[in-house]
């Protein structure tokens, strides 16, 4: 057992003890600062959203009612809503598992053999560093509909491309489709780094029990082994997912006619753009729950299939 | 075939990247003739640099970045080191409690937090300030828990020693515990800057002024003003913008590269 400070044999314990409780006031001196941080940054803050929900209260008034559930109940009857979270639902849908296996899939091929390592990772992981309010413009003009890279592509091959953002049927899958160019050079770079961490004498022993094939290798040593890593990327991916706005709120603001408004851009333009606090604090309660408890959700779940297969 | 199916995604990943450039350095009529070419036949680049640097105040935006980042940055390690050093080697009650509280704050999306910040902000009259735009950063529950980890591989032995040679706790914490602690303040502190150089959703709230904007906010306000409305000086001012981390990047992949793997591990 390891003990912070040195007490030799023999040494009385009233000093034993006025030592344990300087040692105690050091320590809440030192954390002092940021547990008051805590309070005044975080967990106060959590608390207020919660109270704010229940109210009526409006930023700059100088008075406010309780509601009860009033705004939440405002909240589940508003088709916006509704439509925001089927979104976001859907983009998550699609960024996680793009993102994972484009993921994989680049940090195996990279892995695969030394040539170009470090120009191919350094490569991928460009989009993960770019200020993506920037870059979401940039897609915008490669997305436009007659002067864009993509529909200029597509008339090559004789396909007629459409208004990609402004067309409700495609604005959600075009988002999400940035939205994984962003974000699997990250996932690539978490791989790798678990790849690298796979002894070869795994490989080997699996060889000698005759898995020596690509496939083979892969589902005996490399799948097992790279799962805590999956795990770790699902997760971070999901969140990431469900945090998007920057392109939102730069391309479509939410349009047209809310097909591709998310949970985060709602809680902007209520809170921030029509003032609606106490409505904006009960959509931030529940984006919070919806964060948290899909984020405990996948953890428990991928444990368990981590630990057990 | 390995070359082959990883040319393919890099062409995917750099394709904006190229396309912005090359569109940065057109005139207006390129970018609009039906016929495509890569590079462009007039270098029309000079100008629309030049429209994008005067039309925005481009430096501002870009120092900006520099300034609040680095504020935040500072702030940060000085809360959460002293923090990060009691949790992982000093003993008092409560500390198991505490941990788990920075656990469950890595959880919560900082964005859940914008109207309580913004309100504290409203109330002491330091909305649209550097002061907003740095303040709710200053603590950051992943710091505290990175370096937490970090310092608890330090072993006790160097520690105690240090403490028979007389060394306060807070000299121990500057001269023993922080050199040995630089892998793990690089990896925190490119991730830290990283996120809020390119931060939109918070500047949007906090600031009004274009004077004081941020790198990614400046874009949208160089986008929505006049000389943006033209798509070379746009992909110009585009340039701009993603130009300092990128070139970052270059220079330092390792490091960056490292820091990932650094964060996850633990």
């Amino acid at each position: 057992m390891k003990h912070a400070l040195p007490s030799s044999k023999g040494e009385p314990m009233a000093l034993v003890a006025g030592r344990r409780r300087r040692e105690q006031g050091i320590a809440w001196l030192a954390m002092a600062p940021a547990v008051a941080l805590l309070i005044l940054l975080l967990f106060g803050p959590i608390l207020a959203v919660a109270v704010f929900s229940f109210t009526d209260w409006q930023i700059g008034s100088p008075s406010l009612r309780f509601l009860g559930f009033d705004n939440y109940r405002a909240l589940f009857a508003d088709a916006v809503f509704w439509k925001a979270l089927a979104n976001t639902a859907l983009y998550v849908a699609i960024v996680v598992p793009g993102t994972v296996i484009l993921g994989l899939v680049v940090a195996l091929l990279i892995e695969a053999r030394p040539a170009l390592r470090s120009f191919y990772r350094a490569a991928h992981f460009l989009p993960v560093m770019s200020t993506m309010a920037a870059m979401a413009i940039v897609w915008s003009t490669m997305l436009h509909p007659t002067i864009g890279l993509v529909n200029r592509l597509l008339a090559e091959f004789g396909v007629s491309g459409v208004n990609w953002l402004r067309d409700e049927r495609t604005v959600l899958p075009a988002l999400a489709v940035i939205g994984i160019w962003q974000s699997f050079g990250f996932a690539m770079v978490l791989f790798v780094a678990g790849l690298k961490s796979i002894p070869q004498s795994l490989y080997d022993a699996a060889a000698i029990d005759g898995a020596d094939g690509l496939l083979d290798r892969l589902r005996t040593v490399t799948m097992p082994m790279l799962g805590p890593v999956t795990m770790f990327v699902l997760i971070l991916t999901a969140k990431r997912a469900f945090e998007v706005f920057d392109t939102v709120r730069v391309l479509t603001k939410g349009g047209p006619n809310f097909a591709s408004d998310v949970l985060l851009h709602r809680l902007y333009t209520e809170s921030f753009d029509f003032l609606r606090t106490g409505y904006g604090a009960a959509l931030t309660v529940v984006y919070l729950a919806v964060v948290m408890l899909l984020t405990r959700a996948q953890a428990r779940m991928l444990d368990r299939r981590v630990h057990y297969t | 075939m390995r070359h082959g199916a990883l040319l393919l995604t890099t062409v995917f990943a750099l394709l904006p990247f190229v396309w912005m450039i090359s569109l940065s350095l057109k005139p207006p009529e390129e970018i609009f003739q039906p016929a495509f070419h890569l590079l462009p036949q007039t270098l029309h680049g000079f100008d629309n640099y030049r429209i994008a640097v005067t039309a925005a105040p481009m430096h501002r935006f870009l120092l900006n970045g520099l300034f609040v980042c680095a504020a935040i940055f500072s702030l940060q390690m000085l809360v959460c080191i002293p923090c990060a050093y009691a949790l992982a080697k000093l003993r008092f009650r409560g500390r198991d409690t505490l941990f788990s509280v920075v656990l469950l704050g890595l959880l919560i999306p900082p964005q859940a937090l914008a109207i309580p910040h913004f309100v504290l902000l409203h109330v002491f009259g330091l909305l649209d300030t550097y002061a907003a735009l740095i303040l709710p950063w200053m603590i950051s529950t992943l710091g505290i828990f990175l370096m937490r980890q970090f310092f608890r591989a330090v072993p006790d032995e160097l520690i105690d020693a240090a403490r028979l040679d007389g060394l306060g706790e807070f000299e121990i914490i500057c001269r023993i515990m922080l050199p040995v602690a630089v892998p793990a303040l690089t990896a925190f502190g490119i991730f830290s800057v990283v996120a809020h150089w390119n931060d939109l959703f918070w500047p949007l709230i906090a600031i009004r002024s274009e004077e004081l904007s941020t790198p990614a906010l400046g874009m949208l306000l160089f986008r929505d003003d006049e000389a943006g409305q033209f798509t070379g000086p746009l992909m110009a001012g585009a340039v701009i913008i993603v130009a300092p981390l990128i070139l970052a990047f270059l220079f330092a992949q390792q490091r960056f590269i490292d820091s990932i793997s650094f964060t996850a591990s633990n």
